[in-house]
């Protein structure tokens, strides 16, 4: 085969030659340096406090699906009400997160389903309805359309009609942009279920984050959860996560990094960009930047985001997905009115433009670092 | 998707209702709309069989027994010629093709697994970002779409690349879409093997499974409506392609049980591969395949050896005078083959099944390989035919790659375009806040390959 296709020259753009590189000159939009970003436990020292663990509590470094692996083969081993189905899932999935689960727990508890996403949510409503924990697996977020009606009409008002809940349901999907999925294997469709009330709506950041709020997701939540995994960090985001059992409320938003001049709110992997983008800032500008995860889109943590900007004065919301009827528009309409007497500029949003991941267009229509650093500068100085 | 109807505003006049004092008629039920009303449906005493609007043929008996499919043989599979490439039933005729006709199907099918090779290993240097062989199924696609007229419409899953081969697609258009360069019709926005041809017609792919598929019976409808409103066009049909796994999903079944109601001139094909990713069949449904599904929606069905192009070409010529026999109607190809590649780039299957089962459907049987004997049998292939046929093939799409490859990009305004018809002002400020990005901190982006560069957006 080598012989028919001369490899290229440039061995830089040998690795990906359809996405272009930056240039040498290039400051803010650089990859994202996981191994170095001050989102992730690059050691295990920190994490007996940020997640209330006994001091004796061992850890491991692994990325974000393996770390999904570990909170569902934790919660298959906690209780044996756990099950874990959908397309694909039986191997290990196509992003690997239920491997060696099928092998350790047995088919009746961990199996492939026929590809149909609306029979997948439907058969977990079913299960939760009669006590089980049922966690669906929907292959991208972006082919969890056909299953909209199960989830909106059913899983979201169960309780309201019957009294009886559906509420050990989980609906995990990976979402978000990679770089090349175009149209649809690119979306991150928070938005849509944020709207429908009954959902709670949970994205994770970070390996540790991802197993503490998928582990309350099944356990602590009698509500159905959209639980929503940015597949760009699957692989990318390495941390260390404890071993034992622990989990995240999901009412609760995070101050990642303490700030006084501007609030950013965000979620997911947006979060990495946003802090990158508070590093250029504050040596640049002087300012001093505030950045909330909100961890759980809805119902969300409401004071934690307007205590930060009655402090700071100023807020940037940043997320993937369109701007358009987004969850920015949300939050900074909740803080127009919570705050309006403490704002200093008004509330900017930073997110994808209304329009679709066009292949080619992926890099000019999702935020990244030059644009969120230019909404602080906007914001400073308005 | 209610199920319960509107009321009708007005008593329907049913022949039994009106025998009935009007008093009788519970009023707190609501009287449920049906077409039926016409036909009057109404069991006859004495009568041997059922009349009920459900069923209106089916013989009582006493013998209560239930229908278990696995007591059923399985639907037999269409096969013209053996896997040496000898025709199977000596005493039919040849197919009715000429030689000249089958060699280009030949060199379709070569051109394809050529540029299936070629791709994989420019994807694995990263020369592009994703891609889709459809080795072992280019019998399917040739061999069916060989059967259409440039007037048929098609609607495609993703693995159909001999469909746009064999319609005329060329070397150049594979790569501009593969490249989605400037050249590209689809303007750089879909991923890789997403192709779509005006003419003819065959849609864009979607990535998503079978939403196609409802989409074929509603275009085949529409082309019933317009061959009735214009009787000097000439009548054509829908061809929809999917694969066994998408048969699951709930689009299917909606599909076929509106194309059979509404009498759609349309033919459904499954390529049914054995594989939906790494899902087994056995895993993906139960019963006599997907060709059991078209009979129970009262469908015309046929099984056929995917990997025999005759049998492909002649039941899809077949399908086609049937859908547009008796005022049109649905007809359902189930076509067997074996997925010898891995689902995609992203895929590795050899974490979910043995590399000798592959080997092994590999080295038996191919539809390629299969009509090459063939035509060695005829005599009018050889070794050295192969060999410039091969080399032919492979310096054509090496030319169009290296060309595709290296031509710039579509304009950036393309991001923006065609969501709606016209840009609207909201996304006209979004180009505008843009382009004031790209202006601000040019070293952030690299817009030399796309065309016209700022000036694009």
């Amino acid at each position: 085969m080598a012989s028919l296709l001369r490899p290229c020259r440039v061995p830089r753009a040998c690795t990906r030659s359809y996405s272009t590189a930056p240039s040498a000159s290039t400051r803010l939009n650089l990859p994202i340096d996981y191994k170095s970003t001050p989102l992730l436990h690059h050691t295990s020292s920190s994490l007996s406090d940020v997640y209330d663990l006994p001091g004796s509590s061992t850890s491991k470094s692994m990325n974000l699906y393996t770390a999904i692996n570990a909170a569902l083969r934790t919660a298959l081993s906690k209780s044996n009400k756990v099950m874990l189905f959908g397309e694909d899932v039986a191997f290990g999935g196509v992003f690997r997160c239920s491997m060696d689960l099928q092998t350790e727990f047995g088919s009746e508890r961990v199996f492939n389903t026929p590809l149909t996403e609306q029979g997948i949510v439907g058969f977990a409503i079913g299960a939760a309805a009669e006590g089980m924990k049922p966690v669906a697996e929907i292959q991208f977020a972006d082919y969890v359309f056909p299953a909209f009606d199960q989830i909106v009409n059913e899983a979201a008002k169960f309780r309201y009609r019957e009294g009886g809940n559906a509420g050990g349901l989980v609906i995990r999907m990976p979402c978000g942009a990679v770089g090349h999925g175009a149209l649809y294997h690119s979306q991150s469709p928070e938005a849509l279920f944020a709207h429908i009330p009954g959902l709670q709506v949970v994205m994770p950041r970070s390996p540790s984050q991802a197993k503490g709020l998928l582990l309350s997701a099944i356990f602590e939540s009698n509500n159905p959860v959209v639980f929503m995994e940015p597949k760009v960090l699957y692989r990318a985001a390495v941390e260390h996560v404890p071993n034992e059992y622990y989990t995240i409320p999901l009412n609760k938003a995070e101050v990642i990094k303490p700030g006084n001049d501007v609030t950013i709110i965000s979620y997911g992997q947006p979060l990495y960009l946003c802090s990158a983008a508070i590093a250029a800032a504050e040596r640049a500008l002087g300012a001093s930047v505030e950045l909330i995860d909100l961890r759980t889109i809805y119902p969300w943590d409401r004071q934690t985001v307007l205590d930060s900007v009655k402090k700071t004065g100023r807020a940037i919301v940043v997320h993937e997905s369109m701007i358009n009827f987004g969850v920015g528009a949300e939050v900074a309409a909740t803080i127009q009115d919570g705050a309006f007497l403490r704002l200093e500029a008004p509330v900017k949003r930073v997110a994808g433009w209304s329009t679709h991941t066009g292949l080619m267009y992926e890099k000019f229509i999702i935020p990244d670092v030059a644009r969120i650093y230019d909404a602080i500068k906007q914001t400073l100085e308005y | 998707m209610s199920s319960l109807r509107p009321l009708p505003r007005r008593i329907p006049r049913i022949a039994s209702l009106r025998t009935q004092p009007q008093s009788r008629l519970p009023s707190s039920q609501p009287l449920y709309a049906s077409k039926r009303w016409s036909t009057s449906i109404s069991q006859r005493p004495g009568s041997d069989r059922v009349r009920f609007p459900g069923a209106v043929n089916s013989k009582f008996t006493t013998d209560m027994s239930f229908i278990n499919p696995l007591e059923s043989g399985s639907i037999p599979t269409y096969r013209v010629m053996d896997s040496d490439g000898v025709l199977v039933d000596k005493t039919r005729g040849r197919p009715d093709v000429s030689n000249e006709e089958v060699l280009t199907w030949y060199k379709n099918m070569l051109t394809v697994s050529i540029m299936d090779i070629v791709m994989f290993e420019a994807q694995r240097q990263g020369r592009l970002s994703f891609y889709m062989v459809s080795a072992g199924e280019e019998g399917i696609s040739v061999g069916s779409a060989a059967a259409l007229t440039p007037d048929d419409v098609v609607f495609a899953q993703y693995r159909e690349t001999g469909v746009f081969q064999q319609r005329g697609f060329t070397l150049k258009s594979f790569m501009s879409q593969l490249f989605a360069n400037r050249n590209d019709t689809g303007k750089g926005k879909n991923m890789p093997v997403h192709y779509g041809c005006e003419y003819p017609r065959t849609h864009t792919i979607s990535s998503t499974l079978a939403t196609q598929i409802p989409h074929a019976s509603g275009a085949a409808y529409a082309l019933k409506l317009q061959a009735l409103q214009n009787p000097d066009k000439p009548p054509s049909i829908v061809t929809c392609y999917f694969g066994e796994g998408a048969a699951s999903e709930g689009d299917f079944h909606a599909g076929l049980n509106i194309a059979a109601t509404r009498s759609c001139p349309v033919v459904f094909i499954c390529r049914n591969n054995g594989y939906a990713i790494s899902t087994p069949t056995l895993e993906q449904y139960r019963g006599d395949g997907i060709a059991s599904r078209g009979v129970g929606y009262g469908i015309d069905t046929i099984r056929v050896d995917g990997n025999d192009i005759f049998a492909v070409y002649e039941s899809m010529r077949e399908a086609r005078r049937r859908a547009l026999s008796d005022g049109g109607k649905p007809v359902l190809i189930e076509a067997m083959s074996y997925r010898v590649s891995h689902h995609s780039t992203s895929d590795d299957s050899f974490a979910y099944r043995a590399r000798v089962e592959v080997e092994d459907w590999k080295r038996r049987d191919n539809p390629i390989i299969r009509l090459r004997k063939w035509l060695e049998n005829e005599g009018i292939w050889n070794e050295d035919l192969e060999r410039e046929a091969r080399e032919g093939i492979r310096k054509e799409v090496l030319k169009e790659f290296g060309a595709a490859e290296r031509e710039k990009k579509p304009p950036i305004r393309s991001a923006f375009e065609g969501v709606y018809e016209e840009i609207t002002d909201e996304m006209r400020e979004q180009m505008d806040e843009l382009k004031r990005i790209l202006e601000t901190y040019p070293e952030e982006y690299d817009i030399r390959p796309y065309e016209d560069g700022i000036k694009g957006l």
